[in-house]
């Protein structure tokens, strides 16, 4: 790099790379068009192109680039869930990660931390004790430990019994990271576009006709679009367009809030989830602390923010880390989260053929882009289910076949 | 939205409150598996005005709230039969 800049840094002629090819005007129709710029849809597009060579792709979004959920997430990136078929797919999404930036050319900052799930109750115990067990069988680094190895791993945790949830234990996941979530979009949305794929942004889909041809007619702000197939990757507004393309998901729309701290001095090395006091944390590299908790008590698709919502936050911060109290809060915001009963996402198949759906991400989204990508790419290319994400097709709930992930997916129950 | 208006104990902070989820015909005992599939698991989830099952939790009191989703306002509290005889005037609009 400094020879590069030495090469090219005085030359007046030297224009260097545009990060993004100029954008191309919106054509009448498409093999594929996939509704929704955020993570999920730029890594489904980015996947057509590089596994299946298929290029002829428009992505809508309605608003900027990765300006929904992508950007508005706690980043973490985990695999320890608790049914096998939940356990598996995050896994390949963790074996995606390791070498996702070298393959995206982009510094996505991934970082692997480990991750503590604390347990405040036998209760919650018991569930990181099962957690543990169903990894281990399934060959995922995860374990569970006590309170001198949480002292060892995380010194910074108040581990005193003089508080109303003491500390028990915990679910350690070494190969738990964070990484920059805006990264991610813009990576996989250069890949798609240098493949040829188009990205359309403020094209906002405004109604949904199914031909008798076969052909899906999308109407949009800025004429009317032919696709082939259709994927739709809208989390937030997933039951507004399902209901336009005729169709209703197991889904409630729910505010979950999130905040970050000013830049401290990096103290902590983990991230630190607990689902008894709501609360789950990690350290960016720029030393803010990004802190989230339990989503909002009924469904809303406004992204205000509250102080209830920050004020249980720092209440449950201070039991866990007490010489924060000096600390401020920075920024809050909030993001719309696709709540599904079982809190497992919903993908694939939708009673209409060749339109596909990817939804139901709640509060787990981020860390499944590339799995969840590369799985719907190939759906989309092949019109086959791909065995990683069958169970979490839309009819199971008709057949009352959940994928319960209650007590590895949220916090706050 | 902080302060519900409970028809039962007035004006009171939104946390002593639960959403009970939307306001629904249930099916008859009777009917096929796939309508009690769309009933316990498949929501409306509309992005406007609603109709809702509220329940004040330290009196146990249930109770319809109508209120507007997208803008977080809302717009009317009512008893249940309250609620339900306006439904029978208007011919059953605001059910599913």
């Amino acid at each position: 790099m400094p020879l590069a800049l030495l090469k090219y840094g005085f030359r007046r002629k030297y224009k260097g790379d545009k990060y993004f090819p100029a954008a191309r005007p919106l054509k009448d129709t498409y093999d594929v068009v996939i509704i929704g710029g955020g993570g999920h849809g730029l890594a489904c597009a980015y996947y057509l192109a590089s596994d299946w060579g298929i290029a002829d792709v428009a992505v809508l979004e309605k608003g900027w680039l990765a300006s929904g959920n992508t950007a508005r997430n706690t980043a973490i990136i985990r695999a320890n869930y608790l049914t096998p078929a939940g356990a598996l797919f995050y896994e390949e999404s963790m074996r995606l990660w390791r070498s996702l930036a070298g393959e995206l050319g982009i510094n996505l900052m991934y970082s692997e931390r480990g991750h503590l799930t604390l347990a405040h109750s036998d209760a919650a115990l018991r569930t990181s004790r099962w957690r543990a067990e169903v990894n281990q069988h399934l060959g995922i680094d995860s374990e569970l430990v006590g309170r001198d190895e949480i002292a060892k791993l995380c010194p910074e945790i108040n581990l005193s019994e003089e508080v109303r949830y003491p500390v028990l234990g915990a679910l350690y996941h070494p190969p738990g990271a964070i990484a920059r979530h805006d990264a991610v979009a813009w990576g996989y949305a250069r890949g798609a576009m240098h493949s040829g794929i188009e990205i359309h942004q403020q094209t906002e889909v405004t109604g949904i006709k199914k031909h008798v041809g076969g052909s899906i007619e999308l109407e949009t702000n800025r004429g009317s679009i032919t696709a082939g197939t259709v994927v739709q990757a809208v989390a937030g507004m997933s039951s507004e367009v399902a209901r336009m393309a005729g169709f209703k998901l197991p889904i409630r729309s729910i505010p979950l809030q999130a905040c970050v701290s000013e830049p401290l001095k990096p103290f902590l090395d983990p991230i630190v989830v607990s689902g008894s006091l709501h609360v789950y944390v990690s350290q960016s590299a720029r030393g803010e602390l990004v802190m989230g908790g339990a989503t909002d008590p009924y469904p809303l698709y406004s992204t205000r923010s509250t102080l209830d919502f920050t004020e249980r936050l720092m209440a449950s911060m201070l039991e866990l880390f007490p010489f924060l109290e000096n600390a401020k809060v920075l920024r809050q915001w909030a993001g719309i989260a696709d709540m599904t009963p079982d809190f497992s996402p919903v993908m694939g198949l939708t009673p209409i053929s060749k339109y596909y759906i990817d939804a139901g991400w709640g509060t787990w989204g981020f860390k499944a882009t590339p799995v969840c990508g590369k799985c719907m790419a190939e759906l989309t290319a092949t019109g086959k289910v791909p065995d990683l994400i069958r169970s979490f097709e839309l009819e199971r709930f008709g057949r009352m076949e959940q994928v319960g992930e209650r007590g590895a997916a949220a916090v706050g129950h | 939205m902080k302060i519900i208006d409970c028809p039962l104990n007035g004006p009171r902070n939104a946390q002593e409150f639960v959403c009970g989820g939307e306001v629904r015909q249930e099916p008859s005992q009777d009917a096929a598996i796939d309508k009690w599939a769309d009933f316990v698991f498949l929501e409306n989830n509309l992005q406007g005005v609603v109709h809702e099952w509220w329940c004040h939790v330290p009196t146990s009191y249930w109770f319809i709230v109508t209120r507007n989703t997208a803008t977080e306002e809302i717009i009317a509290t009512r008893r249940p039969d309250e609620f339900f005889a306006g439904l029978k005037q208007t011919d059953g609009a605001g059910s599913e």
